[in-house]
């Protein structure tokens, strides 16, 4: 593959986080590094560990494959591999392979001399997936509060465990979560289309320029956030998506085990109306 | 006074940090798994909470056993139409027991006229013979529901002469008028329905009326005219009910449903083949047993609507998932657990 005019200046040596100059190289047009190494490396065992798993199970249908945690009376202690060890392994492998691809991302970032912003961002994703399988089984005293590895499977987790707070749409986080999601999509669909349609011209017409995009948002909605805060913006919302998502489920269990609407009981229970 | 960017920081960690600790609970839990791993069909409850809840829910005290007086309690006794056949020294031993489980302040005088204790001018005396039968009927036919656990006058009364949990039909309220909505009978966060926002006058159409539950379709298109319609609408009555069911017993959806295919019986738990026995046995109390007694019952007794009070599956469960938790009494009290009907 062709290197761009300016990839020969930057593919040099340096700038990893740890290893020095091990790995420090670049396999056709990606950059290899230490973490590189470690991101594959559990990546194929932990892909591998599913297919074992798949083949102890009652079905090679791929919807229906589900790799599940251990039964809650094993606690916080490994399980033997066909209840519930295999997912335990699988989960090390996920959050290793997820890691060490936020890692490569810092070292990209740092031979470029970059900011750290997209694997900032990237750890948001971590952690709503750290949070579900290990902060709050560790919370709540059990591998078993995981939710299981298959496509299915995985949404029958989340139905029932919506349905152990009667009502998962009174959950507060799970309010700010959803609203952070829409005003992603908005904010991504707005920033989309003013983009396209002034550097995107038809035939003939001249491109436009940042003050058109600017002046489009000002005599529409009074203000035009600029081209660079969208941006901000933008990470804001979409990484508050993330958190409030992480939040949203480790309240439910560790810090609340009712249903959800009767949280709201501090509301009801305001002096000004009670 | 002008406040700095750090104050104010300060000021709004403060309050949240004294928001979230006095509106959330904290670990740990107990919780129980109730069906393939992985699946989230788990029943969780906050430690402290619990203990609270075990706590209000023990069974009293048994009496000790008697020797029997090998005399019959009317021979004695007069009018004695429900518990006449039983032993005297039985008997005595039960109406003490009664008088524990349901009127303990007031006493025996709470039924009976102490100038002449067979007399049936008290009402109260002619409501508890009502309830005895009631209590024969449920120990007996209604075995799909209490099994051989059974019921006590104490599983409801728990030593108050009126139960804690009973319900009545809701007068139809209107709170607003002119643009504001209309109450619809919803919109309330009415503790029956676990505070949702959900229809609350659920016990009529369910536990007195007998109106289908069940809302999933069968078909792909609505169904207009086949018999019952399911509607989104209806969908949030039975969503109320199951809300009552969840807070009276204690448990969340997953105890009784695989909330994959809540219709499916066959993923569903054993416990909500009970549930559906349960819907039906607390009907027939209302309508055979409770209802009735509104001609019976003194005004203040009655609801804003003249409708005696009625039975729903708090009263007798209180927040857990068997009443007492599981503790039955029957054999202590085995008279208890013969149909008792009134002998002419």
């Amino acid at each position: 593959m062709a290197m761009l005019s300016f990839e020969k200046k930057y593919r040099v040596r340096g700038g990893t986080l740890v290893g020095g100059d091990l790995f420090d190289f670049w396999v056709g047009p990606f950059y290899v590094g230490l973490f590189g190494v470690t991101a594959a490396f559990f990546t194929l065992l932990g892909v591998a560990l599913i297919v074992l798993g798949a083949s102890q199970g009652p079905t090679w249908n791929l919807w229906q494959i589900s790799i599940a945690p251990p039964d809650l009376s094993y606690g916080l202690a490994f399980a033997p591999l066909n209840e519930g060890g295999l997912w335990q392994f699988i989960t090390i492998c996920a959050i290793g392979a997820f890691v060490s691809w936020a890692l490569r991302q810092v070292e990209i970032a740092r031979k470029l001399g970059m900011g750290l912003h997209v694997p900032f961002a990237f750890s948001f994703a971590i952690l709503a997936y750290v949070t579900l399988v290990v902060i709050r089984p560790v919370l709540m005293g059990a591998w078993g509060f995981g939710f299981p590895y298959g496509i299915m499977s995985h949404l029958d987790w989340v139905s029932n465990v919506g349905y152990q707070f009667l009502h998962f749409h009174y959950n507060p986080a799970h309010m700010i979560a959803i609203s952070f999601f829409f005003t992603t999509a908005l904010a991504l669909a707005m920033h989309g289309g003013i983009i396209l349609s002034a550097t995107n011209p038809g035939k003939g017409e001249q491109i436009k320029t940042a003050e058109h995009e600017d002046t489009f948002f000002r005599d529409a909605v009074g203000y035009s956030i600029g081209a660079l805060g969208i941006h901000r913006l933008g990470l804001f919302l979409a990484i508050s998506a993330a958190f409030w998502s992480a939040v949203c489920i480790v309240i439910s269990g560790p810090f609340w085990a009712r249903g959800w609407p009767e949280w709201w009981g501090w509301w009801l229970n305001l002096p000004v109306w009670r | 006074m002008r406040l700095g960017f750090s104050a104010v920081v300060g000021l709004t960690a403060i309050v949240g940090a004294v928001f979230v600790a006095t509106t959330f609970t904290t670990p740990p839990l107990d919780s129980v798994q109730r069906g393939y791993r992985g699946t989230g069909q788990i029943q969780s409850y906050q430690d402290r909470a619990y203990t609270r809840l075990t706590a209000a829910n023990q069974a009293p005290e048994v009496i000790p056993a008697v020797d029997l007086e090998g005399e019959k309690a009317s021979v004695g006794y007069k009018n004695l139409t429900v518990l006449g056949d039983l032993d005297k020294a039985e008997f005595d031993r039960l109406m003490m027991a009664i008088t524990n489980w349901v009127s303990p302040d007031a006493g025996c005088n709470y039924c009976h006229n102490p100038e002449d204790m067979a007399s049936d001018e008290v009402y109260t005396k002619v409501v508890a013979r009502r309830m005895l039968e009631m209590v024969g009927t449920i120990n007996t036919k209604f075995k799909s529901h209490v099994a051989n656990t059974g019921v006590t006058c104490y599983t409801c009364h728990r030593g108050q002469p009126v139960p804690s949990y009973v319900w009545f039909t809701e007068p139809n309220l209107s709170h607003a008028s002119g643009y504001a909505q209309a109450p619809n009978g919803q919109n309330k966060a009415a503790a029956v329905v676990g505070y949702t926002s959900l229809p609350y006058d659920i016990f009529t159409p369910f536990l007195k009326e007998a109106n289908d539950l069940r809302v999933i379709s069968q078909t792909a298109l609505p169904q207009r005219d086949a018999g019952a319609r399911k509607s989104i609408m209806q969908a949030e009555w039975t969503y109320g009910v199951m809300a009552h069911i969840s807070d009276g017993l204690g448990v969340n959806c997953t105890y009784c449903h695989n909330t994959r295919s809540f219709t499916e019986w066959n993923q569903s738990s054993p416990q909500r083949a009970v549930a559906w026995y349960a819907i039906r046995h607390v009907r027939e109390l209302n309508n055979t047993y409770l209802d009735p007694l509104a001609s019976i019952l003194p005004a203040n007794r009655l609801g804003a609507l003249g409708d005696a009070p009625k039975v729903n599956c708090t009263t007798c469960h209180q927040g857990v998932f068997k009443p007492l938790l599981g503790v039955s009494q029957l054999k202590d009290y085995p008279e208890l657990a013969t149909p008792l009907t009134i002998k002419k």
